[in-house]
């Protein structure tokens, strides 16, 4: 029972983090009905920065002196990794999907495979392919509770999580830029002739679903303890599935299939057998396209002529 | 009848000269070359074959790298099972090889078309990137499935029961000998009034349908044919490794043959002819730059979708390089 | 069918003459490397992962074989020349390992090759360089397979059932454990090997093996499987795996309240073990090539040098790499002659060379014989507990 508890604690924080990548493919297909494939590696490069930006804030020091690292320097870096990545979403956008957008749809879909796969082994360069120990931006405390341990930074990603899910709700459902996404994700063209301008949209989603996933990447480092810089190539895809579970094109779904893969993955690793928790998601992914393809928090669209 | 004869002459003239070619090949070339140009058949059997799904159907598939492993390690598998037992009947020497191996690539093929059938079924029902996700998903299925099967080798691979590896089987002659064939085949197919159905479905599935195209089922035949003869391509490349091994059938192989039909245009054989020695040859020419090769190959990969995203040759085909590409309908809808 | 037959010719010719194209150029640069490689320099060909997602073995590696050759070339060189080494990537795949043995042979004119660090690419290379008979020496495969591909491969490195046995050995009789689980990567062949042997040593020993989890090459969350482990009853865990996600493990088993010592291999050796593992990894143990502490002054002479030149001390990658490069180098040196076959005899008559990682003596399998060590993790360091003989 203690085991079970820890399993579901394990995955539930891995699902958050899961999730908050998984907003971003979400409200990019939403739009503009394309898999953002290099959605992982901005998540990647988010990690990255944390872990620079940790490391000019002088986090060297306070780790050899065992002292915590500030609460508000952490904030910093969580700010400059989602700043950095939000920036890298709107160029990959500007780029490799905006001159394609009106090509047919296999055509973007190459160039986000593209992109995603330049990021990959330019960050191999640029990081070295040695896997990073991600710093101590929150020192650890351990929490006991009849021999299930939960530490803070499990808490602080579903804090984390829950509060930018929540923040992204309300910029959805109440600004104009929000509700403008909604506007394009319903009929893109008919938003057009709304006045919309769907360039400023568009670029705003893909600042935000980076930030998100860049917040996301600072998350797992803590976590996970070392980021690589294929980190996003795995994560990434059962981000995408996590979307797809949920329904893609919905906010609250996206959350709903990340905390649901998180939880298949840990358990198949700790029950079935470790050696399929990859193939676990793959399998999810196909069995809910074949047989509800529009997700469990999806809305059926009907294929227009 | 005279039509048959005719066609026959041309096969087996062709075969000859694809034979006499191996000589020159194996006197003239150094190892190294030989071997891309090898790796460049195999990659136009993968290409051949991608393409009818990706180009002439219209469906889009990046997970083809997991038929061609099934394909290599059944080829393998099979191969090294029946080579006592038929050396034992037909002696030894290159014919009973001959007849090893290619009854091994058959195999190979045969699985790999049994589990292209398999994945086709249900997946089929899908269109465009949710298609794409799903053969990607199988893809890693696949080679994860290999990577824990303990009687395949698992991760070291599957080297058969000679400590030097598989037989070396593939050669010049081999490897184009089986072009010529998948070519020939899948031209022939796509020309046939059954490729017209296939174009159909590319342009609008709804109106294909409701012109009581079986569409379901020609697709999945396509993908079935097309993963078969990913297979014969897995086989070869099998026999001319000393192994088979999970990692070589990554995701990046399931790109690098989207790259291949991209490259010479989506819908043309001839283009995924081009695009298979491209891959090939661009690979090596670009190995001096170290750590820079993929960063560049990626880069090259977005830069041809930007500038020209219809290819080398668009849909049309060598010979029709004179007409302007046809319009392909924009795809719509999920 | 006329129109076939024009795309068929078409086809085969446009093959025929690219392939075409490129072997003349081939050739001419061939021709042109070969005439000023025999007049002042020894051509030393180099595969590994450059790029891909075992980029930092690859890389690791080439930086001691580089250093090797550097030294070398400092000394005067061998045989009145100088080295060169070419380092050609595969990005770790074997259809790739195959092409640049092959024009490492071809178009570079190596005189022997140095590589690869995973056993299943070193097969894929090893029988190009068999059948093209130039030696060739591994500096990290383990799999006993290697080897057996002919007489022109060898390696510097331990084998997969040496290994896996002196740990099993050193867990049942020194530490006198009885109840071991296995975390193993099922992505890495050499991760496979030493699971398997040490499995068997230790059960044929009368201990037993109470879980057995696995993870892949890459991975970052274990928690999953510490968890599992956590509640099987295990003394210690077996972590046969590379520093990178050793480091990992320690710190999620920590995290989880975890309190028992891992225990490894050779994989293990890197400073980054210790960065990422932090106080996690203490009391832990792996066996290696020789003990930092009680090394030989050559031992410490390569550690400073390496850390001097590259920013950090080596890894026990790029210390093998070093090593197959300096049993080459030395090789060379006797056979007085770039010839394959003699090299190759050069090679494995190697007996008591001092190496870096120990006295080398060539087995009849052309595999090396030499004594590992165990290392305890204390402090951030690695401390010699014992030596454990072949």
């Amino acid at each position: 029972m203690t085991q079970f508890l820890q399993q579901i604690i394990n995955g539930l924080s891995l699902g958050s983090i899961y999730a908050l990548i998984a907003l971003g493919y979400t409200m990019v297909y939403g739009i503009l009905k394309l898999i953002n494939f290099a959605h992982g590696e901005v998540f990647m490069v988010g990690a990255y920065t944390g872990y620079y930006a940790a490391g000019a804030l002088g986090i060297a020091a306070f780790e050899a002196r065992h002292q915590s690292f500030p609460l508000y320097l952490a904030v910093i870096v969580l700010i400059a990794a989602m700043a950095a990545a939000a920036l890298l979403g709107v160029l990959v956008e500007l780029f490799a999907y905006r001159p394609v957008r009106n090509a047919p749809r296999l055509t973007p879909l190459i160039t986000a495979i593209g992109m995603s796969l330049f990021l990959q082994n330019a960050a191999m360069l640029v990081f070295s392919p040695n896997p990073q120990r991600y710093p101590a931006i929150l020192s650890e405390v351990r929490f006991e509770f009849f021999g299930v341990i939960v530490t803070n930074i499990k808490l602080t990603i579903f804090v984390v999580a829950l509060t930018l899910m929540l923040g992204l709700h309300l910029f959805v459902q109440r600004t104009w830029t929000g509700r403008a996404m909604r506007a394009l994700s319903f009929n893109i063209d008919a938003a057009k002739l709304m006045g919309i301008d769907t360039n400023s949209v568009i670029r705003a989603t893909f600042a935000v679903g980076s930030a998100l996933a860049a917040a996301g990447g600072i998350l797992f480092g803590l976590d996970q303890i070392t980021i690589n810089p294929l980190m996003g190539v795995l994560t990434g895809l059962k981000a995408f599935v996590a979307a797809v579970l949920g329904g893609i094109g919905s906010i609250p779904g996206a959350v709903v299939g990340g905390l649901l893969i998180g939880l298949a993955e840990q358990l198949t690793a700790g029950y079935l057998s470790p050696e399929y928790r990859d193939a676990i998601t793959f399998l999810i992914l196909i069995l809910i396209l074949l047989l509800k393809p529009e997700g469990l928090l999806g809305v059926v669209r009907v294929e227009k002529v | 009848m005279r039509r048959v004869l005719i066609r026959t002459a041309l096969g087996v003239a062709l075969l000859l000269a694809i034979y006499g070619l191996g000589f020159g090949v194996e006197a003239g070339l150094t190892e190294y070359v030989q071997r891309i140009v090898l790796l460049a058949g195999v990659n136009i059997i993968l290409a051949v074959g991608l393409n009818l799904i990706n180009g002439t159907t219209g469906q889009f598939s990046i997970g083809h790298a997991g038929f061609m492993a099934v394909g290599a390690y059944g080829a393998a598998f099979v191969g090294t099972t029946i080579a006592p037992g038929l050396h034992g009947l037909l002696g030894t020497g290159a014919v009973p090889d001959a007849v090893i191996f290619n009854l091994a690539l058959l195999a190979g093929a045969l699985l790999a078309g049994i589990s292209g059938l398999i994945v086709g079924m249900p997946s089929l029902r899908l269109r465009g990137d949710y298609l794409a996700v799903v053969t990607l998903g199988f893809g890693e299925i696949i080679r994860i499935l290999f990577n824990n099967a303990t009687f395949l080798g698992a991760a070291t691979g599957y080297f058969g029961d000679d400590p030097s590896g598989l037989p070396a089987y593939t050669n010049f002659f081999w490897v184009y000998a089986w072009v010529a064939t998948i070519v020939v085949l899948i031209h022939n197919l796509t020309f046939s009034q059954t490729g017209r159905s296939l174009i159909a479905i590319r342009e609008d599935e709804i109106a294909a349908e409701a012109m009581a195209t079986p569409t379901t089922r020609l697709k999945v035949t396509a993908f079935a044919i097309s993963a078969a003869t990913a297979g014969i391509a897995g086989g070869l490349f099998a026999h001319m490794q000393a192994g088979v091994r999970p990692e070589d059938f990554r995701f990046e192989k399931s790109i690098d043959m989207v790259v291949m039909i991209i490259v010479g245009g989506l819908g043309s054989i001839s283009g995924a002819v081009l695009g298979g020695i491209f891959v090939a040859v661009s690979l090596e020419v670009m190995r001096d730059l170290q750590q820079y090769r993929l960063v560049l190959y990626a880069l090259l990969l977005v830069v041809i979708m930007l500038v020209r995203p219809q290819g080398l040759l668009g849909n049309r085909e060598l010979y029709q390089l004179a007409r302007k590409p046809k319009p392909t309908a924009r795809v719509e809808g999920m | 069918m006329r129109i076939l037959r024009r795309t068929l010719i078409f086809g085969l010719g446009a093959a025929a003459l690219s392939t075409g194209v490129g072997c003349k150029k081939r050739t001419t640069d061939a021709a042109a490397a070969a005439e000023s490689a025999s007049a002042t320099e020894i051509v030393i060909g180099h595969y590994a992962s450059m790029t891909g997602s075992t980029a930092h073995f690859g890389q690791d590696t080439d930086r001691g074989v580089r250093m090797a050759l550097e030294e070398a070339n400092a000394k005067g060189g061998v045989l009145g020349k100088k080295l060169r080494l070419v380092t050609l990537d595969d990005r770790g795949d074997s259809a790739e390992a195959a092409n640049a043995v092959n024009r490492l042979i071809d178009v570079e004119k190596v005189s022997a090759v140095i590589g690869e660090v995973a056993s299943s690419l070193s097969l894929a290379g090893g029988r190009v360089a068999q059948r093209r008979q130039k030696p060739m020496i591994s500096p990290t495969s383990t799999n006993p397979k290697v080897t057996e591909v002919g007489d022109f491969i060898f390696r510097v490195c331990f084998i997969d059932p040496f290994q896996g046995k002196v740990m099993a050995t050193f867990a049942r009789q020194n530490l006198k454990l009885d109840k071991v689980a296995i975390l193993k990567d099922v992505k890495n062949d050499y991760s496979i090997g030493l699971s398997d042997a040490f499995r068997a040593s230790f059960t044929a020993m009368g201990g037993s093996i109470v879980a057995e989890q696995a993870y892949s090459q890459n991975d970052t969350d274990f928690s999953a499987q510490v968890t599992a482990i956590r509640g099987s009853g295990a003394q210690a865990i077996f972590v046969p795996g590379y520093y990178s996600e050793v480091g990992s493990i320690a710190r999620t088993a920590q995290r989880l309240g975890l309190k028992i010592p891992l225990l490894g291999g050779d994989g293990w050796d890197s400073p980054d073990l210790f960065k990422i593992g932090g106080d996690a990894i203490n009391g832990s143990y792996f066996s290696d090539h020789f003990a930092p502490d009680v090394a030989t002054d050559k031992a410490k002479q390569f550690v400073s040098n390496f850390t001097a030149k590259y920013g950090q001390p080596p890894t026990g990658l790029g210390a093998l790499g070093y090593e197959a490069a300096e049993v080459l180098v030395d090789a060379i040196g006797r056979a007085a002659s770039t010839d394959g076959k003699a090299i190759r005899d050069a090679i494995a008559q190697t007996n008591g060379f001092e190496g870096v990682t120990g006295k080398i003596t060539m087995d009849a399998q052309r595999n090396p014989l030499k004594s590992a060590v165990v290392l305890k993790v204390e402090g951030g360091k690695a401390k010699f507990e014992t030596s454990i003989a072949p």
